[in-house]
C-alpha cells in the first residue's frame, strides 16, 4: 500500500512537471467509454484535474452500461465518450444534453470541425477519427511480387497466391465475430457496394437486394482464407493473430494499428514489416468499402450544472493540444489542434479523401446492426443461403423496429 | 407451532421473496405488454469532422409529449410475444403451411430465434443434467472410500471447477481448446486433422459447452451425494456385506435408494441452471453456433438500442419454461408431502 501511495505520488509529481496545465474543478467527473490506448489517453488527462472527484469506466462494453447509467437523476455518469454510432442510442433517450453555453464559455479552443452539431445544437465533441482501412505485411507481398491491393479482388488474388506458395495456411484477417463486429463488416462491404440500407425518410429496411447478396459472397469468399474460427475473432484476436505473424492482409482500424507496431506479443520482424494503405473497394465500385469514424464525449443531461461545468473543463483539460507526444500521437487520429500525422495515420486519411461514407447517425441503424450480427452467422457457416440470411436480418429488424415503434 | 411464530420465524423470508422474486416478475410481465411510442421523426442537419449531412433524427418535444402522456408506453397485450423473436406465431403457421415433411418444417422452425435457443437450451439441459448426477456419484463413491488423510486433498481439487467463476473459467478453456491452444492443437493431433477446430463446427460447439457444463457442476452434486453417504446406515451396509452382496450389490440395494431424494434434489438444482445456460455461450464466443434464452435476453439489451420489452418478453417465457420443467418434481414432492400428513 505504501508502496503504491509513493508511486502514485512520484507520477503526480512528474505529471505535474511534465504538463504545467493546471485544471481547477469544482464538481463530480465520472467517465464511461470504450477502451482502447487513445481512449484512456483521454480518461487520464480528465483525472489529471484537481478540486473534485474524477471517475473514469473504460470498458468494451461501454455502450451496454451507458444509457442506463445516464437515466437516473442525478446521472451516474457525467460524460460517456461515444462514436458516430453509439451517440444515436444517447439521442433517442435523450440523456445529453446541448453544448452550446459550455463551449461559449469555456471552449474557445475547440476547432468547428471537432463540434458535433444536431439540429443546430452542439451535442459532443469530437477528439479523434477512425476508420478500418487495409493492414498488409511488406516482406510476405514483395515475396509473391504483388503490390498492396486496391481492391478486394486483389486481396483475393493476393491471398490465393500466399496460400498456394505455402508461406500460410490462413494469410487474410478479419473481425468477424459473430455480433457487433459482423454486422460491422457487412456494413463496410454493402457500402462498398453502394447499396442503401433503408429507403430515403423511412424506417423501412431494404438490404435484401443485389447488394447485399454481393457483399455476403464477397465475405464468404474472403473467409475462406480465414483462420476457420473467425466467427469467434474479434479486433483484439485478429489483432493477435496479427501479432502471432499468422496473417499478411486485413482490414483493421485505424486505432488499433499503433498496439501492432509493438513487439511485445510479436516480433522484431513482423513489426518491421508491417505496413498500412487505404480502405479497399469492391466489386468496380468508387466508394471504398468501409466507414468513417470520429469518437467524442458527451455531457449528460441529468447533472447539475456545476456538475456538468467540471465535466466539460475536466474532458476539454484531457484533450488539449499538451497531451500529444511521441506516445500518444500515434495512438489515433487526432483531431486536436497541433496534430502532426504520423504514419499510423495514412490509412484513415486515405479513407476520409477518397470520399468513404460515415457511419450512418439514424435512430434506428443500431436494430439493423443488431440483426445483422444475429443472423449472418448462418450463411457464414454455409447453413443457409445469402438471400435466406438477409431476409431473415429484414424480418427481425422489423420485429424489433416494431417493439421500438420505428415502425408501424 | 402457533400460527404467530409461524408468522414472525417467516415474514423476513416472505419479505424477501416478495422484493426479489414477486416485484421483479410483476415488474417484467408489466414490462413486456408494453412497447415504445411511436417515434416522431424529424429530419435536420447533422455535422461533424466529416461535412454536413441531412438525417433522420428523433423528435424529442413531440416524443416527450407522447410520453408524459402515456408514461408506461403503448399497450401491446400479447403482441410482443407473438413476434418473430419470440413465438413467430404467423411464420411458424407459415412455415406448417409451405412444408410436406416433418424435416423441412423442423428446419424452417430451427431458423427462428426462440426455437434455435430452445433447441440448444434443452438439449444441453437434458444431456448435461444426468451427467452431472451420475459424475458427481461416481466421485462421491470413489471419494468417501479413500483414506482420511487424502480425502482432504482430493475434495479441494474436486471441488475447484465450481469455485472457478463461470466466465473465467469458459475462458481459460476457451483459449486452451483454440486451434493454437494446448487442448486445440492437442485434438488435431490425435485426430491427425490439422484443419480441425472445435470453434469452427456446429456440432463440436454443442459438445464443448456440454462438456463445459458437466465439468462446471459436476462438483455441485459430488457435494450433496458425499454430504448424504455420511449418513449411510452402516449396520444395512454390514448385513448386506454379510449376506455376500457385491460392492456393485450394495451400491444398487443400499447407497442409491439412500441417496435418492437428494438425486430430486440435485436433478432440480441443476435443471433449473442448466435451462438458463449463459455464461458458456459469452465466453466461448459461441453465439454463431449455440444460442440460450438467456443469451437472447443479454443480446436484446447489449445492443445500442436496447429493446427492453423484447427481453422482458423473453424473461417471462423462460420462467414459464422453468415452470414447466418442475412441475413433474414439483408434484411429487407435494405428493410425499401429502402422504406423509
Amino acid at each position: 500500500m505504501f508502496l503504491k501511495k509513493v508511486a502514485t505520488a512520484g507520477a503526480f509529481s512528474l505529471m505535474a512537471t511534465a504538463s504545467y496545465a493546471a485544471c481547477d474543478i469544482d464538481g463530480r467527473v465520472s467517465i464511461v467509454g470504450n477502451e482502447f490506448p487513445a481512449i484512456q489517453t483521454v480518461g487520464k488527462g480528465a483525472q489529471e484535474c484537481a478540486g473534485g472527484v474524477v471517475k473514469a469506466n473504460l470498458t468494451a462494453d461501454h455502450q451496454k452500461i451507458n444509457v442506463a447509467g445516464m437515466q437516473g437523476d442525478p446521472a451516474e455518469y457525467t460524460s460517456a465518450i461515444i462514436a458516430n454510432s453509439s451517440i444515436v442510442a444517447l439521442m433517442n433517450e435523450d440523456v445529453i444534453r446541448p453544448l452550446d453555453d459550455l463551449v461559449a464559455e469555456h471552449g474557445a479552443d475547440l476547432k468547428p470541425n471537432q463540434m458535433i452539431t444536431i439540429d443546430g445544437k452542439v451535442m459532443a465533441v469530437a477528439f479523434m477519427a477512425n476508420a478500418q482501412h487495409l493492414v498488409y505485411r511488406k516482406d510476405v507481398l514483395a515475396e509473391i511480387g504483388v503490390e498492396p491491393p486496391k481492391t478486394y479482388e486483389e486481396l483475393l488474388d493476393a491471398a490465393k497466391m500466399i496460400k498456394d506458395k505455402g508461406i500460410m495456411e490462413y494469410p487474410v484477417g478479419g473481425a468477424y465475430a459473430a455480433g457487433w463486429n459482423l454486422a460491422q463488416e457487412f456494413t463496410n462491404m454493402y457500402i462498398g457496394y453502394d447499396g442503401a440500407f433503408f429507403k430515403p425518410g423511412t424506417a423501412e429496411v431494404s438490404i435484401n437486394n443485389e447488394s447485399g447478396i454481393a457483399a455476403l459472397n464477397m465475405m464468404k469468399s474472403l473467409s475462406a482464407y480465414m483462420n476457420p474460427d473467425f466467427l469467434t475473432h474479434d479486433s483484439n484476436a485478429t489483432s493477435a493473430e496479427w501479432k502471432a505473424g499468422n496473417v499478411a492482409l486485413m482490414n483493421m482500424w485505424g486505432s488499433r494499428v499503433g498496439p501492432l507496431t509493438e513487439t511485445e506479443g510479436s516480433t522484431q520482424e513482423i513489426v518491421d514489416n508491417t505496413a498500412i494503405a487505404g480502405p479497399m473497394t469492391v466489386g468496380g465500385g468508387e466508394t471504398p468499402a468501409t466507414t468513417l469514424w470520429w469518437d467524442g464525449w458527451t455531457v449528460a443531461k441529468n447533472v447539475s450544472d456545476e456538475d456538468a461545468e467540471a465535466t466539460f473543463k475536466a474532458m476539454m483539460h484531457a484533450i488539449r493540444p499538451d497531451i500529444l507526444n511521441e506516445e500518444t500521437s500515434p495512438q489515433a487520429v487526432w483531431l486536436i489542434d497541433g496534430y502532426e500525422p504520423t504514419d499510423a495515420a495514412a490509412g484513415v486519411f486515405d479513407a476520409a479523401e477518397r470520399g468513404s461514407v460515415p457511419y450512418p447517425m439514424l435512430p434506428f441503424q443500431g436494430l439493423l446492426h443488431t440483426a445483422l450480427g444475429a443472423e449472418l452467422a448462418d450463411f457464414m457457416q454455409g447453413k443457409e443461403s445469402a438471400e435466406q440470411a438477409l431476409a431473415d436480418t429484414e424480418a427481425a429488424y422489423i420485429a424489433a423496429a416494431k417493439e421500438k415503434g420505428f415502425l408501424q | 407451532m402457533k400460527h404467530k411464530t409461524f408468522f414472525w420465524f417467516f415474514l423476513p423470508t416472505a419479505l424477501a421473496m416478495l422484493l426479489f422474486i414477486a416485484l421483479p416478475l410483476v415488474s417484467i410481465v408489466t414490462q413486456s405488454l408494453y412497447t415504445a411510442h411511436e417515434q416522431v421523426f424529424k429530419t435536420v442537419e447533422n455535422c461533424g469532422p466529416f461535412g454536413c449531412k441531412q438525417e433522420t433524427t428523433i423528435d424529442q418535444e413531440a416524443t416527450a409529449a407522447l410520453r408524459d402522456e402515456k408514461p408506461m408506453g403503448k399497450w401491446a397485450g400479447a403482441q410482443i410475444y407473438m413476434d418473430r423473436g419470440h413465438l413467430a406465431v404467423n411464420e411458424v403457421r407459415a412455415a406448417w403451411r409451405s412444408s410436406d415433411s416433418w424435416g423441412a418444417f423442423l428446419s424452417q422452425v430451427s431458423n427462428f430465434p426462440f426455437y434455435s435457443a430452445l433447441a440448444f437450451t434443452l438439449t444441453f439441459m437434458f444431456v448435461v443434467t444426468p451427467l452431472c448426477i451420475i459424475l458427481g456419484f461416481a466421485i462421491a463413491v470413489g471419494v468417501n472410500s479413500l483414506h482420511r488423510h487424502l480425502k482432504g486433498l482430493v475434495i479441494f481439487f474436486s471441488l475447484l471447477p465450481m469455485i472457478v467463476t463461470p466466465l473465467i473459467g469458459s475462458l481459460i478453456l476457451f483459449w486452451m481448446i483454440d486451434s493454437r491452444g494446448i487442448l486445440g492443437s492437442g485434438i488435431q493431433w490425435l485426430f491427425d486433422d490439422p484443419n480441425l477446430s472445435l470453434k469452427a463446427s456446429t456440432g463440436l460447439t454443442w459438445i464443448m459447452l456440454m462438456v463445459y457444463g458437466v465439468w462446471h457442476s459436476a462438483p455441485f452434486a459430488f457435494v450433496v451425494f458425499y454430504a448424504g453417504l455420511q449418513t449411510l446406515p452402516q449396520d444395512t451396509l454390514e448385513s448386506a456385506q454379510i449376506d455376500g452382496a457385491t460392492r456393485w450389490q450394495q451400491i444398487r440395494y443400499v447407497v442409491i435408494p439412500h441417496l435418492m431424494p437428494l438425486v430430486t434434489f440435485v436433478a432440480l438444482i441443476q435443471m433449473m441452471d442448466n435451462f438458463r445456460v449463459f455464461e458458456p455461450i459469452v465466453g466461448f464466443n459461441a453465439s454463431a453456433h449455440a444460442t440460450s434464452l438467456s443469451w437472447i435476453i443479454f443480446n436484446d439489451l447489449g445492443g445500442e438500442t436496447r429493446q427492453l420489452s423484447a427481453a422482458a418478453a423473453t424473461s417471462v417465457l423462460t420462467v414459464i419454461g422453468v415452470a414447466i420443467l418442475l412441475s413433474p418434481v414439483l408434484v411429487r414432492t407435494w405428493r410425499d408431502f401429502n402422504e406423509k400428513t
